[in-house]
C-alpha cells in the first residue's frame, strides 16, 4: 500500500536531492565513497585484471590465447573436471539435503527448539570449514577413524577393502557437504518462510490436491532461489582449497590445488599458464555467480 | 427455514484444553449473507474454517446443501475463500491465478479463459490479466482475490477479514462492490470480520460471537436495536450505560441519580431496590425536552466535540457520563462545556441489560 | 499432517547425525593419545605448544586489524550511500559480492605478482608490510559479509531523520558517525566483526602463500605430521566458531527493531 517511510529505499531514492543540482558540491560527495574505491580497485580489480590480462600474454608481453589453449593438455583439463564434479556433486547434494532440512524444520511440525537449535547449529557449521573440518573427517571416516572402526569391527564392513577413501571424489565430496548442507540451510530457510501458508488453504479450497499445490506453485517459487543457492554452493566449493589440500595433500589433483602449487613453484613452468589457470577459475565462478544474481533478483520479486 | 443451505449443528472446537467454539448453531439459506462478527480470539474465525475443511470440529456436523461435508478435506468442498492477506500465488499472473481452480479442475482451456475474462470483467480489471501480484495495490490483489474465488463457481463463499489490510476508503469502496457482486450471483457468503460497520453494513444477518458462542444471530436492525445481551449491546455502536435503582418495581420506576424515570412494563421480574443497567443510544436522547419523550435527567455538559453534520456532545448525570448526538446547524451554535443541560428520550428506547 | 511430521523427524535426525558422528568421532579420536585409556594427553601437548601460542597469538592480531580495517571502509561507505549516493547501491553492492566470485587464492596470486618487491608498491619487500597486505585480503574475503551486516543494521534505523537531526543540533561529521550512527549500528556492526574473527582465525591459503605464521598454516602443518593433535585442534576450531556465533546470536537480541522491517 501507500509505505511512504523514508527507509524505503527506493523512496529515499527519489527524494534525495539530485546530484547535478549541487554540482560544485560533487568532489565532497565522492570524498565519501573514495576510500572503498580505491581499497577496492587497488587490492581487488587491479590485482585480477592483472591476472586476466597476464593470461592472454606470453612472455614477451604480446597477446595471445597460447595459454588459454595450454589450459586442455590432459593434466589441467583433468584437473579442472575433477573440480567440477566434486563442486557439482558436492553443491547439489548438499543443496537437496538442505532443502529437505529447512522443509522439515519450517513446515514439518516440529517443536520450535528444532528449528532455533537447526539455524544457529547450521551458522556454526557452514563457517567451520577449512583445515579443522578436514581434520575432523581424517577422525571419522580415515583408516583409523571411528566410523571406519566401528564398522568394521562391529559390523564387520571394511570400507577401505570395498574401494572408499577418504582422499578420493567420494571423501572430498561427503568432507564438503558438511558446510554445503548448512549453508543451504541458512539461505533457503528465509525463502520457504516465505511461502504462506495461506497460499497452500487458497489452493486446496480451490479444489488443488497437495501435488498440484506443489507442482504448480510451491515449486516455481522456490525454484530460482533453490537454483541459485546451488550455484552459490557450487563457487563456494569450486574455490575451496584449504579442507581439499589438508584432507588430501597434493595427492587429489583439483584446480585451486595445482594453482597453489604453481604460485608455489611453478611447477607448470610457465607463469602465464598460471595466469590462464587463476583465469579458468573465475571464469566457472564468474559464470556461475551471474546466474545466481539474476535468479536471486528474480525470486526476490514474487517475495517481496 | 425450512431448507437451509448451509447448516451448522452443535459444532465444538477444542485445542487441547482450550475449547475455542462451544455448542454453535446456525441455519445459512441460499443466497444469503451471513456476518460473524466479534473480537479476536471469539472463535469466529475458527468456525469459519470448519466450514472451509482446514480444522475438523471435536463435536457436531456441518451440512452443505443437505451433505455432510464435517470430514470432507478442503478440496473436495468446493467452497470459495478470501483470505485477509490475499493469498495470491505471486508466481502466477493475474489471469492465471483466476484461472487456477479452473484449471485443477481440468476445464478447457478455452472455456477457463472465457471465464477468467468475465471474473475480470466483472471486478473491473479487465486489462490486468498479465499483471503479477506485487504490481497491483492492495485492494487491486483483493479483488482478484475475490474473483479467483468465485472463478470456479463455488457453493459458498467464505470471507476471512477480507478487508482488514485496507485503507479505510478502500474498505469502504470494496465492502459495497462484495455486496453487489454476492446479491448479483445469489451466492451463499459467510464474513468474518470484527468491525460492527462492516457488519452492519453489509450483512442479511449477523452472528455476534464472544469466547466461543454466538451471544445473538439476527438482521443487522435487530442486532443494533434489540441486542439480546450485554455483551451484544455494548460492542456493537456506541451505548450509554446508565446505572440505577428500582425504586418502585409495581409502578415500574427506576431511580437515576436522584430522579426517577417510568419505565413500564421494561423490568421483567425485577423486585424493588435492586440494581439495573439502561442501556441508550446516542442517537435516541435529545438535548433538551422534545414531544414524545417522557423520560429526562439533568446534568451539566462536560464535552463538546464538533464531528462536521453531528455534534457529539456528553453530558455528566451524576456519576454517569452520556453521549448524545445531535444535528450541526450553521445558525445556532454549538452546547458549552460547563452549562447546565436537560436530556430526554422515550422510556420505549430503553433497554434494560441485566 | 501426521505422517509430515513423521518425515520431518526423519530428516531431522538423519541430517543430526551426519553433523554430529564426526564431531563425536573427532572428540573421541582427540583422545586417543595415551595407549589404552581416554585422556586430554593430545590438548595438553596442542595448548602447551609454543607454536600453537605464537600463531594463535599472530592470528588473533590479524583478525583484530581486519575487523578495524573492514569497519573502517564499510561504515562511513554504507552510511554514505544510504544518505547521500543511494545511486551508486548496486555498483557497491556489486564490488562487495566479487569476493565471492573470485577465489581467496586468486585474490592473493594476483596480490603477490602485482606487490613483489621490485613493484611500484613493495608490499612484499618487507615482514610489517606483507602484514599490512595479509590484513587487506582479509579484509577483502570479509568484505560481503561485513558490508551486508552493516547496511542491514543501517536499513532498521532512519539513518536520514537521525542525520538530519543531528545537524540541526549543530553535531560535525564525525560527532554524527562517531556518535550517532556508529552506536546505533554497533550491534551489526560487531555481528560482521565476529563473523570476521572466525573466517580469518583458521585461514589457510592467504598466509599460506604469504608466508606468514598464522594459525591455518599451523594447522595444516601439524596435521601432516601428527596423528591426534589434529583431532584436538579441530574440536578447538569448532568450539572457537561456536563461540564466535554464539556471541553473534547474543548480539542480535539486543539490536535495534525497526519499526518497518520485520527482520
Amino acid at each position: 500500500m501507500s509505505d511512504l517511510s523514508l527507509t524505503n529505499p527506493a523512496v529515499a531514492g527519489k527524494t534525495a536531492p539530485p546530484a547535478g543540482a549541487r554540482g560544485f558540491r560533487l568532489p565532497t560527495q565522492w570524498l565519501g565513497v573514495a576510500p572503498f574505491f580505491i581499497f577496492a580497485l587497488m587490492f581487488l580489480i587491479l590485482p585480477t585484471g592483472y591476472l586476466i590480462v597476464g593470461a592472454f600474454q606470453n612472455d614477451a608481453g604480446e597477446y595471445t590465447l597460447e595459454n588459454i589453449v595450454a589450459l586442455s593438455q590432459p593434466s589441467i583439463l583433468a584437473a579442472y573436471w575433477i573440480s567440477i564434479k566434486v563442486s557439482l556433486a558436492s553443491a547439489l547434494i548438499g543443496a537437496f539435503a538442505g532443502l529437505a532440512i529447512a522443509i522439515a524444520i519450517v513446515r514439518g511440525g516440529l517443536p520450535n527448539w528444532v528449528r532455533a537449535t537447526t539455524l544457529t547449529f547450521s551458522g556454526v557449521a557452514s563457517n567451520f570449514a577449512g583445515v579443522p573440518l578436514a581434520f575432523a573427517f581424517l577422525a571419522t571416516l580415515g583408516r583409523l577413524g571411528l566410523v571406519t572402526v566401528i564398522l568394521n569391527t562391529v559390523f564387520g564392513v571394511n570400507l577401505y577393502a570395498h574401494g572408499f577413501n577418504i582422499l578420493s571424489f567420494w571423501g572430498l565430496t561427503l568432507t564438503y557437504i558438511y558446510f554445503q548442507i548448512p549453508l543451504m540451510v541458512v539461505i533457503i530457510t528465509p525463502a520457504i518462510d516465505g511461502i504462506k501458508r495461506e497460499w497452500g488453504e487458497a489452493a486446496a479450497t480451490l479444489g488443488a490436491t497437495q501435488s498440484q499445490y506443489w507442482r504448480m506453485v510451491v515449486i516455481p517459487v522456490l525454484w530460482p532461489s533453490f537454483l541459485g543457492t546451488v550455484i552459490l554452493l557450487f563457487a563456494n566449493a569450486f574455490g575451496a582449497i584449504a579442507t581439499a589440500y589438508a584432507l588430501t595433500g597434493s595427492s587429489l589433483n583439483i584446480v585451486p590445488i595445482l594453482l597453489y602449487a604453481q604460485i608455489r613453484g611453478d611447477v607448470l613452468h610457465n607463469p602465464h599458464l598460471g595466469y590462464a589457470l587463476a583465469f579458468g577459475m573465475i571464469f566457472i565462478t564468474g559464470l556461475a555467480n551471474i546466474f545466481y544474481i539474476w535468479f536471486r533478483t528474480r525470486s526476490e520479486r514474487w517475495l517481496t | 427455514m425450512a431448507d437451509p443451505f448451509l447448516s451448522i449443528q452443535s459444532v465444538n472446537k477444542a485445542f487441547g484444553q482450550t475449547t475455542v467454539v462451544e455448542n454453535f448453531n446456525l441455519e445459512v439459506e441460499r443466497g444469503e449473507f451471513v456476518s460473524f462478527l466479534g473480537p479476536s480470539g471469539c472463535g469466529k474465525t475458527t468456525v469459519l474454517r470448519m466450514v472451509a475443511g482446514f480444522e475438523e470440529p471435536t463435536g457436531g456436523r456441518i451440512f452443505v446443501g443437505g451433505k455432510d461435508i464435517t470430514f470432507l478435506k478442503p478440496n473436495q468442498r468446493n467452497v470459495g475463500m478470501v483470505f485477509q492477506a490475499y493469498a495470491l500465488f505471486p508466481n502466477l499472473t493475474v489471469a492465471q491465478n483466476i484461472g487456477f481452480g479452473l484449471k485443477v479442475a481440468g476445464v478447457p482451456k478455452a472455456e477457463a479463459d472465457a471465464r477468467v475474462a468475465e471474473m475480470l470483467e466483472m471486478i473491473k480489471l479487465p486489462q490486468f490479466g498479465d499483471r503479477y501480484p506485487y504490481q497491483l495495490s492492495g485492494g487491486q490483489q483483493q479483488r482478484i482475490a475475490l474473483a479467483r474465488a468465485l472463478a470456479p463457481k463455488p457453493k459458498l463463499l467464505l470471507l476471512d477479514e477480507p478487508l482488514s489490510a485496507l485503507d479505510a476508503k478502500v474498505r469502504v469502496s470494496l465492502r459495497e462492490e462484495i455486496r453487489a457482486i454476492q446479491k448479483r450471483l445469489g451466492i451463499t457468503t459467510i464474513f468474518v470480520t470484527h468491525d460492527q460497520e462492516e457488519a452492519l453494513s453489509i450483512s442479511d444477518r449477523i452472528a455476534v460471537m464472544y469466547s466461543g458462542k454466538a451471544e445473538q444471530v439476527g438482521t443487522p436492525f435487530e442486532i443494533y436495536n434489540r441486542p439480546a445481551t450485554k455483551f451484544v449491546a455494548n460492542f456493537v455502536g456506541t451505548l450509554n450505560v446508565l446505572e440505577g435503582t428500582v425504586s418502585d418495581a409495581g409502578a415500574g420506576k427506576v431511580r437515576v441519580n436522584s430522579e426517577e424515570i417510568a419505565l413500564k412494563g421494561k423490568l421483567n421480574g425485577s423486585k424493588t431496590g435492586d440494581t439495573l443497567s439502561l442501556a441508550l443510544r446516542p442517537e435516541a436522547i435529545s438535548l433538551g425536552r422534545r414531544p414524545g419523550n417522557d423520560a429526562s435527567l439533568s446534568g451539566e455538559i462536560s464535552d463538546v466535540h464538533f464531528l462536521g453534520s453531528v455534534i457529539r456532545v456528553r453530558v455528566g448525570v451524576g456519576e454517569n457520563s452520556i453521549s448524545l448526538d445531535t444535528f450541526n446547524s450553521p445558525t445556532t451554535p454549538p452546547p458549552a462545556v460547563g452549562e447546565k443541560a436537560e436530556i430526554s428520550f422515550s422510556s420505549g428506547d430503553v433497554l434494560v441489560l441485566h | 499432517m501426521k505422517s509430515g511430521r513423521f518425515w520431518a523427524w526423519v530428516t531431522f535426525i538423519l541430517g543430526a547425525a551426519y553433523f554430529f558422528i564426526p564431531l563425536i568421532a573427532t572428540v573421541e579420536f582427540s583422545m586417543r593419545m595415551r595407549r589404552g585409556t581416554y585422556s586430554f594427553d593430545a590438548y595438553k601437548v596442542v595448548l602447551g605448544d609454543d607454536r600453537f601460542q605464537a600463531t594463535f597469538g599472530y592470528s588473533v592480531i590479524v583478525a583484530v586489524f581486519t575487523i578495524l580495517l573492514g569497519v573502517l571502509i564499510v561504515v562511513p561507505t554504507a552510511y554514505w550511500i544510504r544518505l547521500r549516493m543511494p545511486h551508486l547501491r548496486p555498483v557497491v553492492e556489486f564490488i562487495t559480492l566479487l569476493p565471492l566470485i573470485i577465489p581467496a587464492i586468486v585474490i592473493v596470486f594476483g596480490y603477490i605478482r602485482m606487490y613483489g618487491s621490485n613493484s611500484p608498491l613493495p608490499f612484499l619487500g618487507s615482514t610489517r608490510g606483507t602484514d599490512a597486505l595479509l590484513i587487506i585480503g582479509y579484509a577483502m574475503l570479509a568484505l560481503p559479509l561485513m558490508y551486508r551486516a552493516v547496511d542491514t543494521g543501517l536499513r532498521t534505523i532512519d539513518v536520514r531523520t537521525l542525520t538530519e537531526a543531528a545537524q540541526i543540533l549543530g553535531a560535525g561529521w564525525a560527532t554524527i558517525i562517531g556518535r550517532i550512527i556508529l552506536p546505533n549500528v554497533l550491534i551489526a556492526v560487531l555481528s560482521g566483526a565476529f563473523l570476521t574473527f572466525a573466517i580469518v582465525i583458521g585461514e589457510f591459503t592467504m598466509a599460506s602463500l604469504l608466508n606468514r605464521p598464522a594459525f591455518g598454516p599451523y594447522l595444516q602443518n601439524i596435521g601432516a605430521n601428527r596423528a591426534y593433535e589434529p583431532a584436538a585442534l579441530a574440536i578447538i576450531a569448532f568450539a572457537i566458531t561456536w563461540g564466535c556465533m554464539s556471541v553473534i546470536q547474543v548480539l542480535s537480541r539486543f539490536a535495534p527493531k525497526s519499526a518497518n522491517h520485520r527482520n
